[in-house]
Formats: structure tokens, C-alpha cells, sequence
């Protein structure tokens, strides 16, 4: 330094960059407050949201909340058939989602040629996800509900949900598959393995982490859609339950289910706050934190899934 | 060390084969033979395509697209030629196995990792496998530090275990031949011995080819060397020829350190 800067003398150059160096973790400072600041905004407002809806709605859980349906008074409305209607629309959405979404990841990861049209199908999914889901609605009001005479049906709702989160699951499949170390398709290959042997045996198995995580972020995601659901003509006031899936007579199972009406827990949110009693905001809020919770609840669900299955895998 | 050349049975012999990279040309029609029952090793300066050379052997350019082979790699005593694209890379696979320059054990406990190729080939007698894979860990002389935890994750072997590992899983399936890709390049000198002794051993029962960038290691572990260069195989011997008093200059100045 002293060699290329102008003669100071060198008691001076000592406190000259003391104080230049003072001067520049100011900004460090600064950017440090602007950063918290912009991480509050967003943690903040949340949890304002969360703690607002909390007040306003746990004291009106009880349950009875849970085992009424909807009634014209708002004491003694409750969420029964839109949590029973969210659970089988998930798992009607999970049933077709997870397997075609597994199966496209692992074909364009493993079999697929590496060609343009393999780009443009990728590019095409990486921008399915992007869609806004009332889109998707429109797809289905005309495919599912009319095209193939599916109706205002959980099985509508749930084919439609399952494509919604389609490219979710197929993205998460891909990272997924794309973290095994090619050192190990080699070992496996090296035996003798044929490409289904080495995807059914590895691939699918080391993978499961990261798909099962993409999985449960997709249904997080779908629980809370409405929009395609209004689309395809949930009901807003349900005041009896799908038949039962489990029957006493033979066959003992039913898919009569899968053809109900419903109505799920954003809609029926929906439909109190629309209403003008106050009573029914509060129920609207109660609905509203047990949705939030059955949606944390999945996000935590994947990650505890991930640290578990992850605890086997190191690479 | 030396084998006398002509009482030795050829277990593979390469004739001109050349091997492509799309349009590089990495291989140049070579020739050598393997002989039964004996080390091989290729030695050669980074580059040269001894690596590639051994993956002919179990065609694992095939899981690649744009690769391209020509020649032949005769296996005996059938007289197949591994190359031929009549011949299907995974039986060729399931008569020549390989152990890679990292150990590349499968997350699953050690157990499965030796019993996999054996799983491949839809083996369904559990009692016929835990002999083999016993067997295959005995081979690999690992069975005496493991044979209390056959169920643990192969993760939490120690490298030169998990190399051993790597040896028992393609030792279970009885080879023909056994291709070792640099496989103490990630070992400490330690662990790195304890293979070399192994190698030394398993000759009796198995063919051996092996890829080493340490010439003392192929001196120490081969009965017969061949020194490639830039895609060409420069000279082919009794490792002790090629170490003492090599026929080309070119080999000289790479065994003797003034080149590469």
C-alpha cells in the first residue's frame, strides 16, 4: 500500500485506513437493517394474519365445529362435510398424481433421449406449473365434468387438483433423481442390471425422500385452491356426507363416493365470509385457522419425512 | 513374478479395436491379449484411454449415447465378441465385473450391497445366497470385520471397507473376469495395501485387469502391463520386462519418470 499511495507519512497511514475500514462496515450495518426489515415485512404480516384469524376463531372451535354441517345459524354451523370433502379430494388428487408424476419424472430423467423435443416437453412442464389454477378449472369444467360425465364430483375435483400439482410432483421427482451420483447407476449397470431393474431397485428408493416432499408441497398447495373448484361447481352448502367407501353388505367396498357432490374447506370459508353476519366471519376464521393447520401440518409432515429417509442416504 | 508366456491360457484377446466419443477418436487399434487367471494392468499418463479401454471390457459406453466401438474383444473359451452388437451389454455384464475408482457401495446394508448381483440374476434360494455372499465377503477379506453386521447401511464402512465392499458385491456373481477401475485412488496407503494383497490373492480364481495411474502399484500387483498413450496401446509385456528393460523409449521415459 505504502508503495503505490501518494507520500503519507506512516504514522498517518494506520489511522487513515482504520477509518476507511470504519466507513465501509457501515454498510454492512445498513444492508444488515435492510434485510431484517424486509424479512420482518413478510414474517410479520403473517403471523399478524395467523394470530388475527387465532383470536377470532379458536374460541369458536369446539367438537361440535367438526361434526355439524353447515346450517343457516351461524352457532351451529360447522366444517364436517368440507374436512370430510378435503380429505377424499386429496386423496383422490394424491392417487393420481403421485404415480403419473413419478412415472413422467423417472421416464424423462432415466429413458427419455436427450433430444429438442425432450427440451421442449421440459421447458412445457417447468411452465404447466406456472398456470394459474382457474385455468385449470376451465380444463376441467369441460373435460372432466362434460366430456366424460364426470359431474360436480369429488372425482372432478380431485383429477383436477391431481393436475394442478402434476408438474409439482414431476419437477420434485426429477431433483430428486438428479441428486443420485451417476457412480451408482454405474454400479448397478456393472451388475448386470437391466434400466427397469436399476430404477425399480435404486432410482424409485433413493429418490423417495425427495418426491415424497414435492408430493406433500403439492398437496399443501392444492388444499387450499378454490378457484378450479368453483370452476368445476363445488357446492357451497352441503349438508350431507358422501357414501361411505366401506360398506357392510358385499362387495364391502363402494365407489359411490367418488361421484358425490362436496364441498371443501376453502369453499366453504368462502361462502361465510360472504355472508353479512359477524357470526359467521368468526366462523369463517375458525374454518380459516384450521385449514392453516392442516396445511402446516403437511409442510411439517415433509420435512420430518425428508430428515428421516435422508438420515439413510449420504453420497 | 514372470509367467512364462507360453504356458499361460488367453482369457480375452483385443484385436483392433478402436473406440469413439462421437467424433473423438480415443482408442486406436489396439491389440493385446488377457491372459487367464493373471493381473493385467494398463498404465499410462492421464488421458492416455486406459480408463476407457477397461470400459470396453463390460461395455459401459453403451449406457452413453454417441459412443461407437469397432474391432473385436474375443471372450474365451466361447470365443464371443463382447463387442458385437448381437451381444447384449448385459449379459456381458454379467460375465465381467467391475469395481469403479470411488467405492460406490448402494445405500442398502451390506448384505444387500454383496447379495444385488445375485438379486439381478432373480436368484430366489435365501440359503444360496447367504452362502455366496459369505463367500464373496470371505473373498474379499472383509468377512472376519463384518459378519456381526451384515444388516448395517454399507455407509458406515470405513473407505478401504467400503472398496472391499465394492470387490465382494462383484465377486458374488462369479466373474470371469474382474475390471478394476483405479480402485485405491480415493484410499490411504493403508487401506490402499490391504487391496493391492487382495488383488495378489484373488488371481488364483479370477482374471484381472486393472487401471492404475501408480506404476509402483503395477509393478507390485500385475504379472503382465501395457503402456498407452494418447489412445495407442506403445508396448504390451511381462511386467517385469516392461519395468527393467522396455523395448521402446517412449515406455522407458514414462516408467523411469522423465515423462508424464
Amino acid at each position: 500500500m505504502a508503495a503505490v499511495a501518494p507520500p503519507v507519512s506512516h504514522s498517518h497511514d494506520i489511522s487513515v485506513i482504520r477509518e476507511l475500514i470504519a466507513k465501509h462496515k457501515r454498510w454492512d450495518f445498513i444492508f444488515g437493517l435492510i434485510g431484517l426489515l424486509a424479512l420482518m415485512i413478510g414474517v410479520l404480516t403473517f403471523t399478524a394474519l395467523f394470530v388475527d384469524m387465532a383470536i377470532k376463531g379458536v374460541p369458536r372451535l369446539d367438537l361440535e365445529f367438526f361434526t355439524s354441517f353447515p346450517s343457516r345459524r351461524a352457532s351451529q354451523a360447522g366444517i364436517l362435510s368440507a374436512w370430510v370433502g378435503s380429505t377424499l379430494v386429496m386423496m383422490v388428487t394424491a392417487f393420481f398424481a403421485v404415480p403419473l408424476g413419478v412415472a413422467a419424472g423417472v421416464y424423462l430423467e432415466e429413458y427419455a433421449p436427450k433430444n429438442w423435443v425432450t427440451d421442449v416437453i421440459e421447458i412445457n412442464i417447468t411452465n404447466l406449473a406456472g398456470v394459474p389454477s382457474i385455468v385449470y378449472g376451465l380444463l376441467a369444467l369441460g373435460l372432466f365434468v362434460y366430456q366424460f360425465g364426470f359431474g360436480q364430483s369429488i372425482l372432478s375435483a380431485g383429477l383436477t387438483l391431481a393436475l394442478l400439482i402434476l408438474p409439482v410432483v414431476i419437477v420434485a421427482t426429477r431433483e430428486a433423481i438428479r441428486g443420485i451420483p451417476q457412480a451408482i447407476r454405474e454400479g448397478s449397470y456393472a451388475l448386470g442390471a437391466t434400466q427397469w431393474q436399476t430404477v425399480q431397485h435404486h432410482i424409485i428408493p433413493y429418490s423417495s425422500a425427495g418426491i415424497l416432499t414435492g408430493v406433500i408441497i403439492g398437496m399443501a398447495r392444492a388444499i387450499g385452491e378454490t378457484a378450479p373448484i368453483i370452476t368445476i361447481g363445488a357446492l357451497t352448502f352441503i349438508a350431507f356426507l358422501p357414501a361411505s367407501p366401506v360398506q357392510a353388505a358385499p362387495p364391502f367396498v363402494s365407489f359411490e363416493w367418488l361421484l358425490s357432490p362436496f364441498t371443501v374447506m376453502p369453499i366453504q370459508m368462502f361462502n361465510w365470509t360472504s355472508r353479512p353476519e359477524a357470526a359467521f366471519l368468526v366462523n369463517a376464521a375458525a374454518a380459516g385457522f384450521v385449514l392453516v393447520l392442516m396445511t402446516l401440518a403437511m409442510n411439517g409432515l415433509a420435512i420430518w419425512l425428508r430428515y428421516r429417509l435422508r438420515k439413510k442416504i449420504k453420497w | 513374478m514372470t509367467a512364462p508366456e507360453t504356458a499361460v491360457a488367453v482369457k480375452a484377446e483385443v484385436r483392433n479395436l478402436s473406440f469413439y466419443y462421437s467424433d473423438f477418436h480415443a482408442l486406436k487399434t489396439l491389440n493385446m491379449p488377457v491372459h487367464d487367471k493373471k493381473v493385467t494392468a494398463l498404465i499410462g499418463p492421464s488421458g492416455c484411454g486406459k480408463s476407457t479401454f477397461l470400459r470396453c471390457f463390460n461395455r459401459m459406453h453403451d449406457l452413453y449415447p454417441g459412443n461407437r466401438y469397432e474391432g473385436d474383444i474375443r471372450l474365451y473359451p466361447d470365443d464371443t465378441n463382447l463387442l458385437s452388437k448381437e451381444v447384449d451389454p448385459i449379459e456381458v455384464r454379467m460375465r465381467i465385473s467391475m469395481v469403479f475408482q470411488k467405492p460406490n457401495p448402494f445405500p442398502k446394508s451390506l448384505y444387500e450391497n454383496v447379495a444385488y448381483g445375485l438379486r439381478v440374476r432373480g436368484e430366489r434360494n435365501k440359503r444360496m445366497i447367504e452362502e455366496k455372499v459369505e463367500q464373496a465377503l470371505r473373498g474379499a477379506a472383509l468377512w472376519d470385520e463384518v459378519k456381526d453386521r451384515l444388516d448395517d447401511l454399507a455407509f458406515n464402512l470405513s473407505g478401504g471397507q467400503q472398496q472391499r465392499l465394492c470387490i465382494a458385491r462383484a465377486l458374488a456373481t462369479d466373474p470371469e473376469i474382474l475390471l478394476f477401475d483405479e480402485p485405491t485412488s480415493a484410499l490411504d496407503p493403508i487401506a490402499t495395501a490391504s487391496i493391492e494383497e487382495l488383488i495378489t490373492d484373488l488371481k488364483h480364481k479370477v482374471t484381472i485387469l486393472i487401471v492404475t495411474h501408480n506404476m509402483q502399484q503395477a509393478a507390485r500387483v500385475s504379472d503382465y502391463t501395457a503402456y498407452m498413450y494418447l489412445g495407442e496401446l506403445i508396448e504390451f509385456d511381462v511386467t517385469d520386462t516392461i519395468f527393467i528393460k522396455p523395448k521402446k523409449k517412449q515406455t522407458e521415459d514414462y516408467i523411469t519418470g522423465r515423462f508424464g
